[in-house]
């Protein structure tokens, strides 16, 4: 089915077709659909390595070389190019733009084969983002965050043989800085599915909820304005929160997708400001 | 004839050196040990006339486990069981699940002793003052009973989860294989192993290929293959370095051009390997055949049998429902003239090697029959449609055959289904095979 130079047979044939090439066009975007949907497909099924009993390492590493695959056969065609250049879609998927945003940021750094792999080693241009950014109660929590981290949870799902428990925090701290596309999404399916509520804590820790940040909606202010104040204070002790009516880690723990294990991608709110941004320190980076 | 048992799914099924034991692993962690019956009835054999295989010993294997270190559990599935060469009354097996390999010591008890001096029949204590004189208890007969004691735990050789193990011919060793790493262990010892493979790269991500199956030569105590999930076969010799990281041969079939596809390497994935009884030759089973190669000959296979080739159009889907990655077993006859593996839809194939034909067969068995007769099938791809062919679309892929067995000496199979076994024997000479 995905076999290369696999001619297909034009089925529309009542039209006339004057022009040979839009044929040849409609083959090869219908091959680039098939071939698209194969590696989302694929990206998926890499994410189902959270379970309880250890991931098949062999199934996992097959489908880790058929997405390196496609993706070098998509650089190679230019069709990389073109989904970056999609960056700010609306329609597309976010995992594509994700995935591509990776492989142009590690193109970068080496000639050699781009590695879709290895978010751990991940270059700090996206750990400088997420702190910079201080919109970070705006976080929104999908499940296809995770595909950006994606990646990073292949090194992973091999590595959980190896990784001791400190090691796994400090991933998992990685992953929460990573885990920004165009929105500052918190890679929470790593930090809450499988690992201890120190863990979790460890991840959000890492942001820091300024108290001098504006909030995303001050209307939010205004209902909370009026509220005895000493039930927040029992609540931060309790609960660890710096600041009561901001938007905290556990507030964001409630607002996750129910299940981690379902693969659906969830739309997710965007936020234009950091959509720009993003985009302008992409631009940079990649040089274009 | 068949036989069905087990409430759990098989997943692995081996017959001793001489075919009078049958051993079944399952999921659930159990090993069922068959015995072939002799002719006690007192009847002279005829020609071709065979024992039934009954249950013979019924033990539990392995538990489940749990890892605190990486918070995973362990299955207790039982991935290979391998006999090891009959030494003395006794049998031994190895079984293993994806971490522990154990040692098990089948034996027969017949006779018990009686007339303790100190115990009454029950084995309670007697009181002292009781016994008046002395007595040398004596064995007297007793049923049958079969004892399974575990002798040996090989434990904490593997951070992988271990798909094959295989006796050597020296008798006193045996390798165990994972993901990345083959380890050589003495029976006597399970404190230790000698690691003789590691593919692990120094850099996790690097990853792109693993062990999929070992096997040790059958008469050279110092070779043993491995096969990987890019296609290739790796023949080592363990004289020549302590870490076997160099292969002697590798052996490698070069791409088809044309058949190239996103899932050329998948379905390249050698998923088991075995020696010919000769030692002369290796069977493989990738995803849509089963390979045949000469171990003096590198180059690729002397031998390709397509299991089945209709489900190339459909790998697609295949790969989706992950029945892409299903591990199909493969076995010589005892001659080594025919070869056999499992397909979908309870069917399997045999393959002769001196005709080239190939034949499918479904392991079934109606429900108000005890036994069942091999009945040959046709999978529909095209051409004229005869009864009782069936389409490509109706084959059940939840109906895997992938665990069956060979008699060492006679024309005697075992079929694991799911959660059935079926033995069936050769009642005629070999010929129509």
């Amino acid at each position: 089915m995905f076999s290369k130079g696999t001619k297909r047979k034009f089925s529309d044939g009542d039209e006339e077709i004057s022009d040979e090439s839009l044929v040849g066009a409609r083959v090869a975007s219908s091959y680039s659909l098939q071939r698209q949907s194969l590696l989302d497909m694929s990206l998926i099924k890499l994410q189902l390595c959270h379970m309880l009993v250890e991931p098949n390492l062999c199934r996992s590493v097959l489908i880790a070389n058929t997405v390196r695959q496609i993706q070098e056969e998509m650089t190679h065609d230019g069709s990389w190019h073109m989904v970056t250049e999609a960056f700010c879609g609306p329609g597309q998927s976010p995992s594509e733009r994700l995935v591509a945003t990776e492989v142009l940021c590690r193109s970068r750094e080496q000639d050699a084969e781009p590695k879709l792999f290895s978010v751990i080693s991940y270059e700090g241009c996206r750990e400088e983002e997420v702190v910079a950014d201080e919109t970070l109660c705006s976080v929104s929590v999908s499940d296809t965050v995770s595909n950006v981290c994606l990646a990073g949870r292949i090194g992973q799902c091999w590595e959980k043989s190896e990784l001791s428990g400190v090691e796994r925090d400090e991933e998992a701290l990685e992953d929460s800085r990573l885990g920004s596309g165009e929105d500052e999404e918190i890679d929470t399916e790593d930090g809450a599915s499988t690992e201890s509520p120190k863990t979790t804590g460890q991840v959000f820790g890492t942001f820091e909820i300024k108290n001098s940040s504006p909030a995303p909606d001050s209307a939010l202010e205004e209902l909370f304005s009026d509220v005895d104040t000493s039930y927040y204070d029992l609540d931060t002790m309790l609960t660890g929160m710096q600041s009561a009516p901001k938007m905290g880690p556990y507030d964001i723990l409630d607002s996750l997708a129910p299940s981690h294990s379902s693969p659906s991608i969830v739309s997710t709110p965007k936020c234009r400001s950091d959509l720009n941004e993003l985009d302008h320190i992409m631009e940079i980076i990649v040089g274009s | 004839n068949a036989s069905s048992g087990a409430t759990d799914v098989i997943s692995t099924v081996e017959f001793n050196q001489t075919g009078d034991l049958l051993a079944t692993g399952d999921k659930g962690g159990r090993v069922v040990i068959f015995q072939r019956e002799t002719e006690s009835k007192g009847e002279s054999e005829e020609l071709g006339e065979s024992g039934e295989y009954n249950v013979y010993s019924t033990f539990q294997s392995h538990e489940p486990d749990f890892d605190y270190l990486k918070s995973l559990e362990i299955e207790e599935k039982i991935n290979k069981i391998r006999w090891l060469p009959q030494q003395n009354a006794a049998h031994f097996l190895l079984s293993t699940n994806d971490k522990t390999i154990k040692l098990w010591k089948v034996s027969e008890r017949d006779k018990r002793p009686e007339g303790y001096n100190l115990k009454d029949e029950e084995g309670r204590i007697k009181d002292i003052s009781t016994v008046t004189s002395l007595r040398v208890p004596v064995l007297k007969p007793t049923d049958l009973m079969v004892e399974v004691r575990p002798r040996r735990i090989f434990a904490n050789g593997h951070t992988y989860h271990v798909n094959s193990i295989s006796v050597n011919s020296d008798g006193e060793t045996y390798l165990s294989a994972d993901d990345l790493r083959v380890n050589m262990w003495h029976l006597d010892i399970t404190d230790r192993s000698f690691n003789i493979v590691d593919i692990k790269p120094a850099n996790m991500e690097d990853l792109t290929e693993v062990i999929t199956a070992a096997e040790f030569h059958p008469q050279h105590c110092h070779l043993f293959v491995y096969s990987s999930s890019k296609g290739t076969l790796r023949l080592c010799d363990m004289r020549e370095s302590a870490l076997c990281d160099k292969h002697s041969k590798i052996f490698e079939e070069p791409e088809d051009p044309g058949n190239r596809s996103f899932f050329s390497e998948i379905i390249s994935s050698v998923s088991d390997v075995k020696f010919s009884h000769s030692g002369r030759y290796l069977l493989t089973r990738d995803y849509l055949t089963v390979k045949v190669w000469d171990l003096n000959m590198e180059k690729g296979p002397v031998e390709t049998y397509q299991v089945h080739e209709y489900l190339r159009s459909k790998l697609c889907s295949l790969y989706e429902n992950d029945c892409i990655f299903d591990k199909f077993e493969c076995v010589w006859n005892s001659t080594d003239s025919v070869i056999m593996t499992g397909a979908y839809n309870s069917f399997f194939r045999m393959f002769d090697r001196e005709t080239g034909r190939g034949v499918t067969l479904e392991a079934w068995r109606e429900s108000s029959k005890p036994r069942a007769v091999l009945r040959t099938r046709r999978v529909y791809t095209g051409g004229r449609r005869r009864r009782g062919d069936v389409g490509v679309d109706s084959l059940d892929f939840t109906k895997k055959i992938l665990h069956m067995a060979w008699h060492p000496a006679e024309n005697i199979i075992a079929i694991a289904a799911t959660n059935n076994l079926y033995i069936f024997q050769d009642r005629v000479n070999a010929e129509n095979l």
